[in-house]
């Protein structure tokens, strides 16, 4: 047990990346904590051979371009901030955030969580999901278990009913339509037990 | 000067001198006779008592001069804090996830499909069990040792003065008591070289258990493990032999280290015949098992001892059992060691300390407090392989001690993930798409 105060005094700018992100500061701290323990050299900034080290993530077949997507492109480090605002796209969509008209959209909506999932077959990044894009994820989730051709099929059947415009490519509209309501993940909704001291946190 | 000083002199000399007798007797009496007799005052048992009396005590103060002070405290992860995870299997998450998006069933690809992997993939970056069985379980109140606290604040001032106390009792006191007792083992050790060397054993582990002030609680004694057969036991840290071996004689079986631990393995085989293994030997697995097999044969041979985890695990599960000593064939006696966190913290990390510096970390801890369960028997059963016996035993030890049962190989402390558990996520996933699929074309 600790006092977290001095805990959340030790992160910089601490205050400006809740707003950002919406974490009370027990999740600050337990990300923090989590934070440190992947940093296992304490250089203050997480590389991609310290994301490879958790074993679930490495046995996951999208795995590396999850940790992709921490890293912008041409970086090689990924330090607090970053991590944490990565990790709010998983939080719960704020059903009963007031509309502010000029506030910026908060990372947990719905469009940025999908935008997140789009990330992930686009890598590239030209906004498209080309058949070769989508053929690289199929054979990263299903392995050797398929054959070429089985492959190719489920791309081609996944391409014409998803791509309405026909110009043989997902874009992120199209790639919208077709998904689902729920991309939370069912982190960050249960709190860790804390003694609450203060009214809300 | 001198005929002035010296009735001082005779006085600090007497006074010393009753002091060291009394001291040494009281040594004699209340550890060394009953270690070798194997009796108990209870003294230990009180001397618990009194600790977890005070541990409550400065949990209470804590946590009101926190409120008087209005912090925040944060109790550690409880095993579910921030993931609240329901055992579910891929087919039901997809189920889900696709509920939402179209009627279809679950037989063709859906671009969704990621958001299963991709939650999986946070989920573990935030938090895994694998990571979290290497590292020192946190408590849920503070022990009064500040390397089971996350950051010290003044939080009172009479919690403070027993934190010093607590400092001035543990280094002062009781490091050098135990420090002295071991010394007192080796010496023993040296002189009753000749005698029945089973005596000597059990009697210098007892003195070593009175060393680090451990108070065992033995369960089922009537299970304790037999001449011939195989003793297996969950893995925490190097004590767990010295608590074992205290309570009957076995042969033990390792590696051979070099540096402290070497030498201490190297004076255990000139008493008994241990099976110590060169490194070279360990990876030739037939080697291995025919050794221990030829020393099962024996009836007349102590029990042999194993860790089946291979490493260090922090006592709240059991990993994967290898399976090399279930295939040996003879009986096995499981046992399960869970160790009371509260008054100081077992597990051996050892990529983070070596071998000395855990031993002053356990002498200076309060104590060391376990209980030890001896399970029935079990053997072999007809038409069950070496891996499904070992799963089965460790399942009986994780019920009984009350550790979480994972399927996870301890070997991943220091290696990589193997390619073959990717390929498992694999096969599940085309299985559910693709299998449906060959089904439906046959028909």
């Amino acid at each position: 047990m600790g006092s977290t105060s001095s805990t959340l005094l030790k992160i910089p700018n601490v205050e400006v990346l809740m707003q950002e992100t919406g974490f009370s500061p027990a999740h600050i701290i337990r990300l923090h904590d989590r934070f440190k323990a992947l940093d296992k050299k304490g250089r203050g900034h997480l590389c991609p051979q310290d994301f490879g080290a958790i074993k679930e993530l490495a046995m996951n077949p999208i795995g590396d371009r999850i940790i992709g997507a921490f890293f912008s492109p041409g970086k090689e480090t990924v330090d607090f901030h970053t991590f944490v605002k990565i990790l709010a796209h998983f939080r719960p969509v704020d059903k009963n955030r007031p509309k502010e008209p000029n506030s910026p959209e908060p990372i947990n909506s719905r469009s940025n969580k999908l935008r997140f999932a789009f990330q992930l077959y686009d890598q590239d990044k030209d906004g498209k999901i080309s058949r070769d894009e989508l053929l690289k994820v199929l054979r990263a989730m299903l392995g050797m278990q398929v054959t070429e051709e089985q492959l190719e099929s489920i791309a081609d059947r996944t391409i014409q009913e998803a791509d309405l415009d026909r110009d043989d490519a997902i874009s992120f509209e199209e790639f919208r339509k077709v998904s689902p309501e729920i991309l939370h993940s069912r982190c960050f909704i249960k709190a860790p037990v804390i003694m609450l001291m203060e009214r809300d946190c | 000067m001198g005929p002035f000083m010296s009735p001082f002199n005779n006085l600090l000399c007497m006074l010393l001198g009753i002091s060291f007798t009394v001291w040494f007797t009281l040594l004699l009496v209340f550890i060394i006779v009953p270690a070798i007799f194997g009796l108990s005052f209870g003294i230990r048992r009180l001397y618990m008592k009194t600790l977890l009396k005070v541990f409550e005590w400065a949990t209470v103060r804590m946590e009101r001069g926190a409120k008087e002070k209005k912090h925040l405290l944060y109790k550690p992860y409880s095993l579910n804090s921030i993931i609240a995870k329901e055992p579910t299997s891929l087919e039901e998450e997809l189920k889900e996830i696709r509920r939402n998006c179209s009627s279809r069933e679950l037989d063709e690809f859906e671009m969704s499909d990621t958001f299963y992997f991709c939650r999986r993939g946070i989920e573990s970056i935030v938090d895994d069990e694998v990571t979290k069985c290497f590292t020192a379980e946190e408590l849920e109140s503070w022990n009064l040792l500040t390397r089971s606290n996350n950051n010290f604040n003044h939080i009172s001032t009479r919690l403070t003065v027993l934190w010093g106390l607590g400092v001035v009792i543990r280094y002062g006191f009781l490091l050098p008591l135990r420090h002295l007792l071991y010394v007192h083992m080796s010496v023993c050790v040296c002189r009753m070289k000749n005698f029945l060397s089973e005596k000597v054993h059990l009697m210098c582990y007892r003195i070593c258990v009175r060393a680090l002030t451990a108070i065992i609680t033995y369960h089922h004694s009537e299970n304790k493990p037999k001449n011939g057969g195989i003793c297996v036991a969950n893995h925490t840290s190097p004590i767990d032999v010295i608590i074992l071996a205290s309570d009957g004689c076995y042969a033990m079986v390792g590696q051979i280290h070099g540096g402290l631990m070497g030498l201490i393995q190297r004076s255990m085989v000139k008493a008994c015949p241990h099976i110590w293994f060169e490194r070279s030997e360990v990876k030739d697995r037939h080697l291995v098992a025919k050794r221990l097999s030829n020393h099962v044969k024996d009836k007349s041979k102590l029990p042999i001892l194993i860790f089946p985890e291979g490493t260090c695990i922090n006592n709240t599960s059991v990993m994967m059992f290898k399976k090399g000593s279930f295939e040996i064939g003879s009986t096995v006696y499981p046992v399960a060691i869970k160790y009371d966190p509260r008054f100081g913290e077992a597990f051996w990390n050892s990529s983070k300390f070596g071998m000395v510096n855990y031993l002053l970390r356990m002498m200076s801890s309060w104590a060391i407090v376990c209980s030890v369960w001896y399970l029935p028997p079990m053997s072999r059963q007809e038409g069950e392989d070496a891996m499904q016996f070992a799963n089965r035993v460790k399942a009986a030890i994780a019920r009984q001690g009350g550790l979480v049962d994972l399927l996870w190989d301890g070997g991943l402390k220091r290696g990589k993930v193997k390619d073959t558990f990717k390929e498992e996520q694999q096969k599940l996933y085309s299985k559910i798409l693709v299998g449906t699929q060959e089904v439906r074309s046959r028909s």
